[in-house]
C-alpha cells in the first residue's frame, strides 16, 4: 500500500498545500480595516491613523493611539477569551458583564483603605476589620466570586438542562441585581495602594496577553481542549466517545465566569472604583470579539488567536471612530452593524462548509 | 462463569408509547460473531445503545462476562472492554482523524488532570499504524471530518474501534456507506477479530456479508427477537421469512 507523507491508500496528497488556518482572513480583516482608516485620515484630515506625524515624537509609529487600541480591548478581551472556549464548546454566556459588576462591588469592598487624606473612608462598606487587608484577601474574594458564578451556570446548564442562552441570561439579571443592592446603588472606592497597583498603565494589556497565551496553550494542547472542541462538534459524539460532557461543561463555565472575574478585579483596580453599573454591555462585546476572529456560534471552530484578532478589530475601529471624530452615537450603532455582520459571516461559512459535504 | 459473554434477559426499552425494544433475551458466547438482522425500525440500534449505556433501558438485565452490569453511559461500556461503530458514527465533524481515534482516551504527554497535555505526535504515529493495518483509504490525516466522504468517515470509526483491544466489539451497520474494496476491508478487519477470538455483534443488511462472516444470526421484528438461527441450518430466503414475518421460530411465537 503506497504511502506518502501522510497520505495512505495509494490518494495523491501535497502536504504544502495544507488549507491555510482561518485566521488568516481576520487578520486581513483587520489589515483592511486599519488601511481604510489610514486612507480616510488623509483624505479628510491630512493626518495619520497607525503613524506618528508630531516631530516632536521620535517613532514611526503612533504609539499612544496603538496603545490606547490594545488598552481599551484588554479588559474585556481577557472575558472575551472565556467566552471564546464557551461558544466553542457550543454554548454561550451572557452572564459575563453582570459577573464584572457584582465581582467589582465586592472585591473593592475588600480592598479599602482605612484613611483617606488622614479621614475615614467615606465609602466604607464594612467595618475597621474590612480595611487595609492584603491585596490577596480581595484577587481571592474576587477569584471565588467568579468560581461560584460560573458554577451557577455551569451546574444549571449541565444539569437542568436549561438552554445555556436562558441560563446565563438568568445570572446576568440576578448579578446585576446583586450588584445593585451591595451597597444600593453607591460605589465603592478608595482602594488600597496595592490593591490600586494592580490595573495601573499598561497592565491590563500584560495580564490580557498572557491569560491569551495560556488558554491558547490550552485549548490546543490539553485534554480540556480538545474536548472543548469535540462537544461543541457534535455533543452526542463526544458522549457516546466517553467523555463527561456534563461535567466538562460545568468547567468550561467555571473558567469563564474566573475569566470575568479576573476582568472584574483589574478593571475596578484600573477605575479606583467600583460601581453597580460596570461591565454593562461587556457580554456582548466579548461575544462580537469572539464572532468577529472566527468562533462559530454553531460550536466546533474557533481560536484563541482569532479571538485576540477580534479583539484587535473591535479597538482599531473604535479608536478609528474617535480618529476620525465620529460621534459616538455611530460607535454604537456601527458595533451592532458589526456584530450582525460577523454572525452573518458566520452563518455563510457555515453553509459553505455544508455544501462542500 | 460459563462461556457466555454476553446475556440479556427481558430487555426493554420504550420511548414514551413507542415500544422499540420488548423483551429481548440475547446471549452471546466466546469467540462467537453473531449477526442482528431485521427492517429498518425494528430496534437493533436501540438494543446496542442500552447495552452499550447511550440510553438506560426500561427494564431488563444486562450480564457481562458473569456480572450483571448497567453502564451509566458509554464511558463505563467502553471501560469495560465494550468497542462500538455506532450507526450515527459519533464522530467530530470539526477535528481530524487522530483526534477521534482517541476522542476520550488521548495519549497524554504530561499528566495533570484535565489539562493533561496531548501527546499529538504518538496519537499521530498510532493512528497511521491503525489506518495502516486497516487498509483505510485516507489521504491527509491532518484533514477535518467533515472534508471526508461518507465512507471515508465510515473507515475512521472503523479504524477507532479496531485500534483497541475489546472484550466485545460491536458495529452497527459499519459498511452501509462503503464501496467494494472498502467493504472488503472492513469485512477483513471482522475475520482479523474472529481470528483474535474476538467477538462480535454485527448489525447489517447484506445477507452475503452475514452469510459470510458470522456463526449465527438474531433477527428482530418490531422490537422482538423473532428467530436465533445457526448459520448452517439457515439460508437467504429462511432469513428474509423470519425479517419479513413471513415466520416466527416457535420459541419466540406468541411475543411477536
Ligand atoms: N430517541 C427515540 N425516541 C423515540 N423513538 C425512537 C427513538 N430512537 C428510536 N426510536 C424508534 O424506535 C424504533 C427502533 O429504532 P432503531 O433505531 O432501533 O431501528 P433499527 O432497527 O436500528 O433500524 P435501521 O435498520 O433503520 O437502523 C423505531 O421505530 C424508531 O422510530
Ligand atoms: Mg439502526
Amino acid at each position: 500500500m503506497a504511502n506518502t507523507a501522510h497520505g495512505i491508500g495509494g490518494l495523491k496528497y501535497d502536504p504544502k498545500k495544507r488549507t491555510k488556518p482561518p485566521e488568516l482572513n481576520v487578520f486581513m480583516a483587520l489589515v483592511l480595516i486599519i488601511v481604510t482608516f489610514e486612507v480616510l485620515g488623509w483624505l479628510i484630515y491630512r493626518d495619520s491613523f497607525l503613524f506618528n506625524t508630531r516631530d516632536n515624537v521620535d517613532a514611526i509609529f503612533n504609539w499612544a493611539r496603538i496603545n490606547i487600541i490594545i488598552l481599551q480591548v484588554s479588559i474585556i478581551g481577557i472575558i472575551a477569551i472565556g467566552v471564546t472556549q464557551v461558544i466553542i464548546s457550543g454554548g454561550i454566556d451572557l452572564s459575563s458583564g453582570s459577573i464584572v459588576g457584582a465581582t467589582a462591588m465586592i472585591v473593592m469592598s475588600f480592598a479599602q483603605t482605612e484613611l483617606v487624606n488622614g479621614n475615614p473612608n467615606p465609602k466604607a462598606v464594612f467595618g475597621a476589620w474590612a480595611m487595609d487587608l492584603p491585596v490577596l484577601v480581595p484577587i481571592l474574594v474576587g477569584l471565588a466570586c467568579g468560581l461560584i458564578a460560573g458554577c451557577v451556570n455551569g451546574l444549571l446548564i449541565a444539569y437542568t438542562r436549561i438552554p445555556p442562552f436562558i441560563a446565563t441570561l438568568g445570572l446576568m439579571v440576578s448579578a446585576r441585581g446583586l450588584s445593585k443592592w451591595w451597597t444600593n446603588g453607591q460605589p465603592v472606592s478608595f482602594p488600597t495602594e496595592g490593591f490600586a497597583a494592580l490595573g495601573k498603565g499598561m497592565m491590563p494589556v500584560v495580564y490580557f496577553i498572557a491569560l491569551a497565551i495560556l488558554f491558547h496553550l490550552i485549548l490546543r494542547q490539553t485534554v480540556y481542549g480538545k474536548h472543548t472542541y469535540a462537544i461543541g462538534s457534535n455533543e452526542d459524539a463526544a458522549r457516546m466517545s466517553g467523555i463527561n460532557v456534563a461535567r466538562h461543561k460545568v468547567l468550561i463555565y467555571t473558567i469563564a465566569g474566573m475569566l470575568a472575574a479576573i476582568a472584574a478585579i483589574i478593571l475596578s483596580s484600573k477605575n479606583l472604583t467600583a460601581q453597580a453599573g460596570m461591565g454593562v454591555m461587556y457580554e456582548l462585546d466579548a461575544i462580537a470579539m469572539s464572532v468577529i476572529g472566527g468562533v462559530s456560534l454553531a460550536g466546533g471552530r474557533g481560536s484563541i488567536i482569532g479571538t485576540v484578532l477580534g479583539a484587535l478589530i473591535f479597538g482599531v475601529i473604535i479608536s478609528g471612530f474617535t480618529f476620525l471624530k465620529l460621534d459616538a452615537y455611530y460607535q454604537e450603532m456601527v458595533k451592532g452593524a458589526i456584530i450582525v455582520g460577523a454572525v452573518v459571516l458566520d452563518q455563510w461559512r457555515q453553509r459553505r462548509t455544508a455544501a462542500r459535504m | 462463569m460459563s462461556d457466555i459473554i454476553l446475556e440479556t434477559r427481558d430487555l426493554t426499552k420504550h420511548y414514551g408509547g413507542v415500544h422499540a425494544l420488548e423483551g429481548a433475551n440475547f446471549t452471546l458466547r466466546k469467540g462467537e460473531h453473531v449477526a442482528i438482522m431485521g427492517d429498518n425500525g425494528a430496534g437493533k440500534s436501540t438494543f446496542v445503545r442500552q447495552i452499550t449505556g447511550v440510553e438506560q433501558r426500561t427494564r431488563g438485565d444486562i450480564v457481562f462476562y458473569g456480572k450483571p452490569v448497567s453502564f451509566a453511559g458509554p464511558l463505563d461500556a467502553r471501560e469495560a472492554g465494550i468497542e462500538t461503530v455506532f450507526q450515527t458514527l459519533a464522530l467530530a465533524d470539526h477535528l481530524d482523524v487522530a483526534d477521534n481515534l482517541f476522542l476520550g482516551r488521548e495519549k497524554i504527554r504530561f499528566k495533570l488532570g484535565p489539562f493533561s497535555i496531548l501527546d499529538y505526535r504518538a496519537m499521530r504515529d498510532a493512528t497511521l499504524a491503525a489506518l495502516e493495518k486497516t487498509g483505510v483509504k485516507i489521504p491527509n490525516i491532518h484533514n477535518t471530518i467533515e472534508r471526508m466522504s461518507g465512507g471515508q468517515r465510515q473507515c475512521v470509526a472503523i479504524a477507532r474501534t479496531a485500534t483497541f483491544h475489546s472484550r466485545l466489539t460491536i458495529m452497527d451497520e459499519p459498511t452501509a456507506a462503503l464501496g467494494v474494496q472498502e467493504t472488503a476491508q472492513v469485512e477483513n478487519i471482522i475475520r482479523t477479530l474472529k481470528e483474535a477470538g474476538e467477538p462480535l455483534i454485527l448489525i447489517s443488511h447484506n445477507m452475503r456479508q452475514v452469510m459470510d462472516l458470522v456463526d449465527r444470526i438474531v433477527v428482530f421484528r418490531r422490537g422482538r427477537i423473532v428467530a436465533n438461527l445457526k448459520k448452517e441450518e439457515t439460508d437467504g430466503q429462511d432469513v428474509v421469512a423470519y425479517i419479513t414475518g413471513a415466520k416466527t421460530q416457535p420459541e419466540y411465537e406468541g411475543a411477536a
